[in-house]
C-alpha cells in the first residue's frame, strides 16, 4: 500500500476501472470520462478478459490439434479431464441433443475460472506495475492509473455473460416450443385460466428475468466481495500476511466453485428452456 | 462502477469465444476422447476373447496330455505282456531241449550198455568154449559135443 494514500482512497483506487472514451478532443482516459455515460469502455476488464479467453482457447486449441487417440500427454490428459468433467455435467443435466450446450458450458467454465483466478494475484501487484508503466511510459501520475485486474468484479462482464445466456434461453424456448408454446408457457402457468393471464405473465416474466439477473449478480457479488476483502486485508500492515494466506486458501475453493455454479446454472436454465411441458 | 459500452464488447467477445470453442476446440477433443474410448473398449473385448481362447487351448492341452498318458500306459502294459510271453516261451523251449538232451543221453547209455553186454556175452561164450575144449580135449571129441556147447552159448 502506497503511503501517500488514505485507506479509503486506496480502496477506491483499487476498485476503479481503467476507463477509455472518446471526447471532442480525441481519446480520453479515466477522470476525463466521468461524464461519458454509456459510451465508455473499461480497458482493463476488456483486455484481461479477452486475453484470458484467448489464453484458454489457444491452450485448448493447441491440445485439440495435437490430440492423440493413443496414450495422451500430461497436458492433453489435463485438458481432457476438464472436457470430460464438463461433458458429464452437460449429459447428466441436458437431455436434448445440441452441439452448442457443451462447448458453451466449457467456455463459460474455463473463462470464468481463469478470470476468477486473477483474484489470487496479489492485489497491489498489477496496479503497481500499471502505475509504473503509466508514470515512466506516459508521464502520468500513478494515482490516475487504474487497473482492476479481476474482470468478473465488473458488472459489465457478468451481465454480458448473463445476457448471452439469456439470449440462448429465449432462442431455445422458441426453437423447442415454438412462439405459441413459449407464449403459452408465459401466460398460462401456473394458473391455467384465461382470467389469470396478466398475473401469470408477471410471475413468469419475473421468473424468466430473474435467471440472468441472478447469474450476473451472484458472480459479480461473490467476486467483488472477495476482492474487496483482499484489498481490506492489504490495508492492515504486517498482520495481513496470515490473513491474506487464509483468505487466498479459502478462495482456491470459492473461485472454481463460482465458475462451476455459473456453468451449471447455464446448463440447467437451457435444459429448462428446451423441455417441452 | 458504471454500466457502459464494455457490456457490448464483452458480449461480442463471449459470442466469439463460444463460437470458436464450438467450431475448433470441442469437436477435435471430443473426437479424440471418443476414439480412445472405442480403442479401449476394443482392447478390453480382444483381451477377453484372448483369455477365453487361452482357457480353451489349456483345457484342450490337458485333455490331450491325459490321452497321451493313457496311450503310453497302454503301450507299456502291452510291452510287459509281450516280454512275459517271450520269457515263458523261451523257458518252455529250454525245458524241452533239456528233456531231449537228457533222453538222448539215456538212449546212448542204454545202447552202449547193450553193446558191452553183447561183447561180454561173446567173450564169455568164447571163454566157456575154450574152457570146455580144453576139458574135453582130454576126454571126448570136440565135434561130438558141439551141440551142447551151442546150447550153452544160446543160454547166455
Amino acid at each position: 500500500m502506497a503511503s501517500e494514500y488514505t485507506t479509503s482512497e486506496y480502496i477506491k483506487h483499487h476498485l476503479t476501472n481503467a476507463t477509455m472514451c472518446s471526447t471532442d478532443s480525441g481519446v480520453a482516459f479515466n477522470k476525463a470520462c466521468a461524464d461519458a455515460g454509456f459510451w465508455a469502455i473499461h480497458v482493463d476488464t476488456l483486455a484481461w478478459s479477452v486475453g484470458l479467453g484467448i489464453l484458454f482457447l489457444w491452450l485448448f486449441r493447441r491440445v485439440a490439434k495435437n490430440a492423440t487417440t493413443g496414450v495422451p500427454g500430461k497436458m492433453q490428459a489435463f485438458v481432457e479431464l476438464i472436457v470430460e468433467f464438463v461433458d458429464d455435467n452437460v449429459k447428466s443435466t441436458y437431455h436434448g441433443r445440441s452441439g452448442l450446450i457443451a462447448p458453451l458450458a466449457l467456455t463459460i467454465f474455463m473463462w470464468v475460472l481463469l478470470m476468477n483466478l486473477m483474484d489470487l494475484v496479489p492485489v497491489d501487484l498489477l496496479p503497481w506495475i500499471a502505475g509504473l508503466i503509466g508514470q515512466y511510459g506516459f508521464g502520468m501520475d500513478p494515482h490516475d492509473v487504474y487497473m482492476k485486474a479481476v474482470p468478473t468484479t465488473d458488472l459489465n462482464l457478468t451481465f454480458a455473460l448473463a445476457a448471452g445466456v439469456f439470449i440462448l434461453i429465449l432462442f431455445y424456448s422458441i426453437k423447442m416450443k415454438g412462439i405459441g408454446g413459449f407464449t403459452k408457457e408465459l401466460t398460462m402457468q401456473p394458473f391455467g385460466h384465461p382470467v389469470f393471464i396478466p398475473v401469470n405473465f408477471i410471475l413468469e416474466s419475473v421468473t424468466l428475468l430473474a435467471r440472468p439477473l441472478s447469474l450476473a449478480l451472484r458472480l459479480f457479488g461473490n467476486l467483488y466481495a472477495s476482492e474487496l476483502i483482499f484489498i481490506l486485508i492489504a490495508t492492515i500492515g504486517l498482520a495481513q500476511l496470515p490473513l491474506h494466506f487464509m483468505w487466498a486458501v479459502f478462495h482456491i475453493l470459492v473461485l472454481p466453485l463460482q465458475a462451476f455454479i455459473f456453468m451449471m446454472l447455464t446448463i440447467v436454465y437451457l435444459s429448462l428452456a428446451s423441455e417441452d411441458h | 462502477m458504471n454500466f457502459n459500452f464494455t457490456f457490448i464488447g464483452q458480449l461480442i467477445a463471449f459470442v466469439v469465444f463460444v463460437v470458436f470453442c464450438m467450431k475448433y476446440v470441442w469437436p477435435p477433443l471430443m473426437a479424440a476422447i471418443e476414439e480412445r474410448q472405442k480403442k479401449i473398449a476394443d482392447g478390453l473385448e480382444a483381451s477377453e476373447r484372448a483369455e477365453k481362447d487361452l482357457e480353451l487351448a489349456q483345457s484342450k492341452a490337458t485333455e490331450q496330455l491325459k490321452e497321451a498318458k493313457a496311450q503310453a500306459a497302454e503301450i507299456i502294459e502291452q510291452a510287459k505282456k509281450r516280454a512275459n510271453q517271450l520269457v515263458d516261451e523261451e523257458t518252455q523251449k529250454g525245458h524241452a531241449e533239456r528233456e531231449k538232451i537228457i533222453a538222448s543221453g539215456y538212449a546212448e547209455v542204454e545202447a552202449e550198455r547193450n553193446r558191452a553186454k553183447e561183447e561180454l556175452r561173446k567173450q564169455v561164450a568164447a571163454l566157456a568154449v575154450a574152457g570146455a575144449q580144453q576139458i574135453l580135449q582130454r576126454e571126448i571129441d570136440a565135434e561130438a559135443q558141439n551141440d551142447i556147447v551151442e546150447k550153452l552159448v544160446a543160454e547166455l
